[in-house]
């Protein structure tokens, strides 16, 4: 053995592998600023936004000695959410910390799989309205109904077992005499129905006393389930205008809901819209001063900047309201001058979300329960593959 | 349903039916920050048909263990998120009084 050799095993046998070669001084634990800068921000140039895209690869970083694995601990610290408005209908809220693969996920589930009670069946005893039947029954459908969807059961897959579990029926009889004004039928016209359908569903035998046979089965009235004396059931706007009467004409129908979601059809969608952007940040880099800070302020229509004194009669450019950018880029058109001293970026793990519920159930409710659903179908394929 | 080879557990594709985007996207995902991974994508191959192939490669560790390990921690994250969810909802409705 050589004594090159010789010193070499020494070297390992005291030790000095991995650990030792990470503890010195410029190996670093943490990426450089540019880097950081790209995994982190979207750069809006203007010509065009550059690194947009998120790094997922647990080994991207590993010729730095940086581990880009995700730690759950490392989430749990990082991940924050802070509400920003809520009222009934509609809430919006910072997501702070977690990957635009599940913030996506999460707006997906809201908008279509979601389950709500929607009109899917509608029965028409009599239309002389110049609506046609298909038409008033697609308008039927996409009224929204106020009412907990957990409370219903799926239709079962054949639909002939309609009972008082899955099945809201709704009557509509609206007529315009003769000689009157016409009329506007509106939603409120439509009155829940909860002991089922009333219409029969085969000729009725004139000598017959039994009951006949309805498009429902209904064991029990709806209004006497303890789950409805909680929940009333309404719709939650009464004044959409279905269809307008004139003098001699008539409608009667029943519509009957059903559960369903926004997948199969758009009408079962709980939300108007489920959005996130990102935030938006403005970073000045070199100071704006005087009549270019008034410029500056002058160009930009969502008035993201202000003006602050800096004493001695001078004023300089701030950046006060970085969440108004709409990323119009007007602040760096105008050549090299703007171009170069404005950077227009956003954050890439902190979404604004905002969820416009159309009222079956709150906004913050639907949001629970679409991350309940990804949870579900991460157990489903658990189970699935074990 | 599971596509691989008997003798080699490390490299399968998933078949999944009834999911989209939605499943495929985050599970692929968080399947990409697990270091045992070596190669993991998904493809829809027909658009009207409900499924999704997600393609799992590893470095040593079946890649079925390697899915369902993910799928657990995507799970955990979900949890976690519904409970900050909740919590900042909650404060932020005493906080309005």
């Amino acid at each position: 053995m050589s004594e090159e050799d010789e010193s070499m095993v020494e070297q390992s046998d005291n030790g000095l592998g991995l650990d030792f070669i990470l503890s010195l001084d410029d190996v670093p634990s943490k990426l450089p600023p540019h880097l950081e800068l790209f995994r982190t921000r979207v750069l809006c140039n203007n010509d065009a936004p550059i690194h947009t895209d998120t790094i997922h690869y647990s080994g991207a970083y590993g010729a730095l000695g940086v581990d880009n694995s995700q730690q759950f601990d490392r989430f749990r610290e990082n991940f924050k959410v802070e509400v920003k408005r809520l009222t009934d209908s509609d809430m919006e809220f910072d997501m702070i910390g977690i990957d635009p693969a599940i913030a996506n996920a999460f707006r997906r589930i809201l908008i279509s799989e979601v389950p709500t009670m929607a009109i899917e069946r509608v029965y028409i005893a009599n239309n002389t309205s110049i609506v046609q039947d298909e038409v008033l029954s697609h308008r039927l459908g996409l009224i929204p109904i106020r009412i907990d969807p957990r409370l219903f059961e799926y239709p079962d897959s054949a639909g002939d077992d309609n009972n008082e579990k899955n099945t809201i029926v709704f009557r509509l009889h609206e007529r315009c005499r003769v000689g009157q004004p016409r009329i506007t039928v509106k939603s409120d016209k439509l009155k829940w129905l909860p002991n089922g359908s009333e219409l029969p569903s085969e000729d009725v035998k004139p000598n017959t006393s039994s009951k006949p046979k309805t498009f429902t089965s209904f064991t029990c009235s709806q209004n006497s389930l303890p789950e409805f004396s909680s929940n009333s059931l309404e719709l939650t706007d009464s004044d959409i205008i279905l269809a307008k009467l004139g003098p001699g004409q008539e409608i009667e129908l029943e519509a009957h809901a059903v559960k369903g979601i926004g997948r199969t059809h758009a009408k079962w969608s709980p939300v108007a819209t489920a959005w996130y952007r990102m935030l938006p940040e403005v970073v000045l880099l070199e100071d704006f001063v005087d009549e270019q800070a008034e410029k500056l302020v002058n160009k930009c229509e969502p008035n993201v900047f202000d003006i602050e004194d800096i004493g001695k009669g001078k004023r300089r450019a701030t950046v006060a309201r970085p969440r108004n950018c709409t990323l119009c880029r007007e602040c760096i058109r105008g050549g090299k001058e703007w171009e170069d001293r404005i950077s227009i970026r956003r954050v890439k793990h902190h979404f604004i979300f905002t969820i416009e519920s159309t009222g079956a159930l709150p906004p913050e409710v639907l949001f629970t329960e679409a991350v309940k659903i990804l949870e579900d179908k991460c157990e489903r394929v658990i189970t699935e593959f074990s | 349903m599971e596509y691989g080879s008997s003798s080699d557990p490390t490299k399968s594709t998933f078949s999944i039916l009834d999911e989209d985007h939605t499943l495929a996207n985050t599970v692929r995902f968080t399947l990409n920050q697990d270091p045992r991974v070596s190669f993991c994508g998904y493809s829809i191959p027909h658009p009207s048909e409900n499924r999704v192939n997600i393609r799992v490669q590893t470095t040593g560790d079946p890649a079925s263990e390697v899915l369902k390990d993910a799928c657990q921690d995507l799970m955990l994250m979900c949890q976690h998120v519904r409970g900050t969810f909740d919590k900042a909802v909650s404060d932020f409705k005493k906080q309005q009084g």
